[in-house]
């Protein structure tokens, strides 16, 4: 059995941080100290077979997906991060793509199961007695999944050196950090939370896909959660769970979507000892910057600074990044270059600056086209977010003989969906929104048609379901 | 309430939204003159779809769009009836 050498492993830094004595990683049914690693493996005698090769990592459930990566990281070539919410159609071709030769599972994960490789390895938090020696320590890939625009997945690389970069390593007060996250860990913005908890010398508590939200808060709740970061999206459905009162973090965190000015508010407002703070990253630039103000937006200084650690700028309206923190590259499929030629990754995210703030305003793609005006629905929901009677909205597009397109918007109430016999008022509001929005907003801008409805979808990444 | 009714009541509602000086509506008044521009037509047509459930303007087979508001009452008012 062979214990990686190279310090740059996850293995090291955890075991670095502080010693992982009385340090956790507790998933939805079970909990595994850290330092049962030093002696006993989740994977058992099979993680031996795993050494130099490319593994899928399908587990089920967190905290075995958890338990695999510090066990796996200097030992695997490639590790792919398989999102529980994969179609099982898209296995195939992620593992041709990453030319997987082994899978990592743990009970249910019935599309690999399925699947033509030859090594099949259990893991378990259950761990198992195992005997290390020291092998030569390779620089394992890590290979993250994001949506492409044809369907299939893209397949991001990265490594421990580019995905730790933006982690700050133990200081005197993480050590008593317990870290938690809506996200899953196998996506950019969840994995960022793991390895703050592992290299911060914390703990950690992990979502599940399958738990209430109510179930999931009032688990972080027992554990008392100090930092706990989600989507602008998680959050305002986690602040519509009475649990959500009966814990006290120090420190708040969104990222994934726009932050608007309305959550940031109540945000504030809901854990006032907490400083709460939006981040910027994205899978295949990485983690850009960390705005703590409690303003909207983030200072436009950041821009084209010299000598900093990321280098932004903007290009066609959209910020571009350039930093160690950037992914490698995309593995197999047709894709265009990750980066530019200058080494400059195009987020897509449309950037407006005002005096000395900027602001995101939307996706580049996303652009809602009235009679030759450009509308970005993200800047319309933001609005419509600070009226008082709003819990969120998704504002899209609808088709018109006349202009091409109209903006409408479709809102979810604080106080819930209204009744029919509550029509009359219904239609007031309605009137009080957009008027609301008019007073902020271009007439082109301001909802064409607003609908009520009793929730919004989010996808399994976080963020509201656009259609 | 009439299909003219509503269409009326519709023009008056976005004129006030949108900070309009609607005309005197008379069922001669052509449409550019109304006081609406094209965004007002816009959320007028998508509102009166929501309310009676067409858009001739998508489904019309008559290709004359409507010049008067006389037009206009009567384009809906063939398209509900069919």
């Amino acid at each position: 059995m062979l214990r990686p050498s190279s310090p740059g492993s996850l293995w090291h830094a955890v075991a670095a941080a502080a010693g992982p004595s009385r340090r956790t990683l507790w998933g939805a049914e079970a909990g595994v100290e850290l330092a049962e690693l030093f002696e006993r493996s989740s994977l058992g005698d099979g993680r031996e077979v795993l050494c130099g090769r490319s593994v899928l990592l399908a587990t089920e459930g967190q905290l075995t997906a958890a338990l695999a990566l510090i066990e796996l990281d200097g030992v695997a070539r490639r590790i792919v991060l398989c999102p529980p919410d994969l179609p099982p159609e898209h296995v195939d071709f992620v593992m041709a793509g990453a030319a997987i030769d082994a899978v990592v599972a743990d009970r249910a994960t019935p599309a690999v199961h399925a699947a033509p490789v030859g090594f099949v390895v259990a893991c378990c938090p259950e761990t198992r007695p195992a005997a290390f020696s020291t092998g030569p320590g390779v620089a394992t890939e890590w290979v993250l999944l994001t949506s492409g625009t044809t369907g299939l997945p893209k397949l991001v690389a990265h490594n421990f050196a580019t995905l730790t970069a933006p982690v700050q390593r133990a200081g005197p007060l993480a050590q008593a950090a317990v870290w938690s996250t809506f996200y899953d860990i196998r996506r950019y913005g969840g994995l960022q939370i793991l390895l703050r908890a592992l290299l911060g010398g914390g703990s950690m508590v992990l979502s599940s896909a399958n738990e209430p939200v109510g179930e999931f808060l009032r688990r972080a709740a027992r554990h008392r959660i100090t930092h706990i970061s989600g989507t602008p999206s998680h959050w305002r459905r986690a602040m519509m769970s009475p649990e959500a009162r009966q814990f006290d973090p120090h420190y708040v965190r969104l990222s994934g979507e726009i932050a608007d000015q309305a959550i940031l508010d109540r945000l504030a407002a809901f854990f006032p000892r907490a400083g709460v703070a939006h981040a910027f990253a994205s899978t295949e630039a990485g983690v850009a910057f960390e705005v703590g103000d409690g303003r909207a937006g983030f200072p436009a200084q950041l821009i084209r600074q010299s000598g900093a650690a990321v280098e932004m700028k903007i290009e066609e309206g959209s910020l571009r990044i350039r930093s160690p923190r950037t992914a490698l590259g995309y593995l197999g499929g047709d894709d265009a270059p990750l980066a530019a030629a200058d080494g400059f990754v195009d987020t897509g995210d449309m950037v407006e600056q005002q005096g000395e703030r900027c602001f995101f305003v939307g996706r580049k793609g996303g652009i809602i086209n009235v009679g030759g005006q450009k509308v970005h629905p993200e800047e319309v929901e933001a609005v419509i977010n600070a009226h008082p009677s709003v819990d969120m909205a998704m504002v899209r597009s609808r088709r018109s003989p006349i202009t091409g397109a109209i903006v409408v918007a479709d809102v979810v109430l604080r106080d819930g969906f209204p009744l029919d016999g509550d029509r009359a008022d219904a239609e007031i509001l309605k009137r009080d929104i957009a008027e609301f929005c008019g007073r902020v907003l271009p007439a082109q801008k301001v909802p064409a048609v607003i609908r009520f409805v009793p929730s919004l979808d989010v996808t399994a990444a976080g963020k509201l379901a656009r259609r | 309430m009439s299909i003219e009714a509503l269409i009326i009541a519709q023009f008056e509602q976005v004129a006030q939204e949108q900070n309009k000086i609607l005309a005197t509506l008379q069922p001669e008044t052509t449409l550019i003159e109304s006081g609406l521009d094209s965004l007002c037509m816009a959320i007028i047509v998508a509102r009166l779809e929501d309310a009676l459930g067409v858009d001739p303007f998508n489904t019309a087979e008559d290709v004359d769009f409507p010049v008067t508001l006389g037009d206009f009452v009567k384009f809906y008012e063939n398209a509900a009836t069919k």
